[in-house]
């Protein structure tokens, strides 16, 4: 078995004159909690769509538990999951249906024990009879949250896990990925503005600027290269373009400055 | 553990994208009532039209009835088209398209799905207008018997072809495209032979007309109706050009994926 769930390596996605993602090369540990970071137009959602497989890279390879993403996809999605603000789920559909058709989607067994055990968790039971389309957008969060867990999936990528939710459910949440990463040794991909929440769950970061990696370590280990307080800070400083970025950083070679 | 084999019964995903739509229908019912609101209209309409020439037309006196039974099954195609395009329009309404496709869902999954739906959709919609021309005008297009399941099949399969490109084209061309899906059934209905043989046609326009699926039908609707006789190589010409059609529309529709994969239309398309 693989130590890398994610390997990729000299990935690059161009549109016409735009190059949205250059060179990117990275691996993602077993059991970690990754945050890709960037401001607006950095790159993430380009390589979170490459990741899942329905944006297909320019150049270069992407490998998932050791299997190439390109040719043989279908062998990994029944092990991943996804969710993302900015990706609805049918407006018609009550709570429960909506689970229920990706529960089969998923091959999930005992559908009604694993939606139900999800409702319970994420706190949902009294909405699960609800049209997904007349929910908060905390709620709607919280339902797309479900469906990413619906498979017990080996590597979860969130598009900001948490937008949208007050600070208690947003709590809830981190808490709940956390409880499902020590219980299943997942690994979790996530993208995300809040930089509180990356020093909370994220034993790892990327930061993305102009389609490629420019730093990366632990949050403590960014903040402290960057002599900083914070992570927003660091962020501030990246996308400010206030440091001066000598060259790509790898894994092996975190931090470069 | 609760987690899917690698090769997940694609039979199983098909019925659940059809519960999806089983979902979004039983939800809405203006969504039900348009399933046979026009073609119920339609066939009263031609009915009445019916009624009026069979009284002063010795060529509709000889076989009552065929005005009606061309109506419903020109509907057959139109219910077939909008039953795939309206549907996947729906995903793309709904921006759950990468949702879809981050699951392992396949495409050719995605297109039997939308298939199974539309007949569904034609079945429940011409049949109620079918049940109701009975009693209405004493027409029963079920008289017409096992030449009515080629019928059915033929204009099913070719309202599918068209829908699966207009599918295609909206995917490529986003949402504005949308409006296809409403005209473009009209476009060939001049051509089918719907109301009137093919031979009244000009000659150039007989020559495309025999290119359509719906000709031989229909052609072969009024040999039934009028001669008693279920005219074979019509049949056999109609089932050729559809199963042509069809593959070609259902190798666009997968092209058009895997552009909209390559340009991130999935993550897009909706907004």
């Amino acid at each position: 078995m693989t130590e890398h769930v994610i390997a990729v390596s000299q990935l690059r996605k161009v549109y016409g004159e735009v190059t949205a993602v250059s060179d990117l090369d990275f691996n993602v540990k077993r059991g970690s909690i990754t945050a890709l970071l960037g401001g607006n137009g950095a790159g993430k959602t380009t390589t979170l769509s490459m990741l899942l497989g329905i944006l297909l890279p320019t150049q270069g390879d992407i490998h998932l538990f050791g299997i190439d993403m390109q040719s043989d996809r279908f062998k990994v999605l029944p092990r991943i999951n996804f969710s993302s603000p900015y990706v609805d789920l049918p407006q018609r559909l009550t709570v429960a249906e909506n689970l229920r058709v990706y529960a089969r989607l998923y091959g999930v067994k005992q559908r009604e024990a694993r939606i139900n055990t999800l409702l319970k968790d994420l706190d949902l039971k009294a909405f699960s009879k609800r049209r997904y389309g007349t929910l908060s957008a905390g709620q709607k969060t919280r339902v797309a949250i479900a469906k990413a867990l619906l498979n017990e999936p080996e590597l979860l990528l969130l598009d900001e896990p948490t937008a949208s939710l007050d600070p208690d459910s947003a709590d809830r949440i981190r808490q709940h990925l956390l409880e499902y990463k020590r219980r299943t040794n997942a690994t979790i991909l996530l993208a995300s503005h809040n930089m509180a929440e990356v020093e909370q769950l994220c034993d790892d970061v990327m930061m993305l600027h102009r389609g490629g990696i420019v730093a990366r370590g632990t949050p403590q280990a960014l903040i402290e290269s960057f002599r900083r307080q914070s992570m927003e800070e660091v962020f501030i400083d990246i996308t400010r373009e206030t440091v001066r970025f000598t060259d790509r950083v790898t894994e092996e070679d975190p931090i470069e400055l | 553990m609760i987690r899917s084999a690698y090769y997940d019964s694609s039979l199983r995903r098909v019925y659940a994208m059809c519960l999806r739509y089983l979902y979004l229908l039983r939800s809405s019912w203006p969504r039900i009532i348009e399933l046979a609101y026009w073609p119920t209209v339609q066939m009263i309409l031609w009915g009445l039209i019916s009624q009026f020439f069979a009284e002063n037309s010795t060529w509709l006196a000889q076989a009552a009835g065929v005005l009606i039974g061309a109506v419903l099954l020109w509907d057959v195609v139109f219910r077939g088209q909008l039953g795939v395009s309206l549907v996947f329009f729906e995903e793309l309404h709904a921006r759950n398209l990468a949702h879809l496709f981050v699951s392992p869902l396949r495409p050719l999954e995605l297109v039997s799905s939308l298939l199974l739906i539309s007949f569904i959709r034609a079945a429940l919609g011409v049949g109620v207008a079918a049940l109701l021309a009975i009693p209405m005008y004493q027409y029963s297009i079920f008289d017409l018997g096992l030449p009515l399941i080629a019928f059915f099949a033929n204009l099913l399969v070719m309202g599918w072809a068209m829908g699966l490109i207009v599918s295609a084209l909206v995917l490529r061309f986003g949402v504005g495209a949308e409006s296809l899906a409403w005209v473009v059934v009209f476009a060939i209905a001049p051509l089918s032979g719907i109301f009137y043989p093919i031979e009244i046609l000009p000659q150039w326009a007989q020559y495309l007309a025999w290119l359509l699926p719906a000709s031989h039908v229909f052609e072969g609707l009024r040999a039934v109706m009028f001669d008693g006789q279920f005219p074979l190589s019509l049949f056999y010409t109609a089932t050729l050009l559809n199963a042509v059609y069809l593959m070609v529309s259902i190798a666009i529709f997968l092209y058009v994926f895997a552009l909209a994969r390559r340009h991130g239309l999935l993550m897009r398309i909706g907004e």
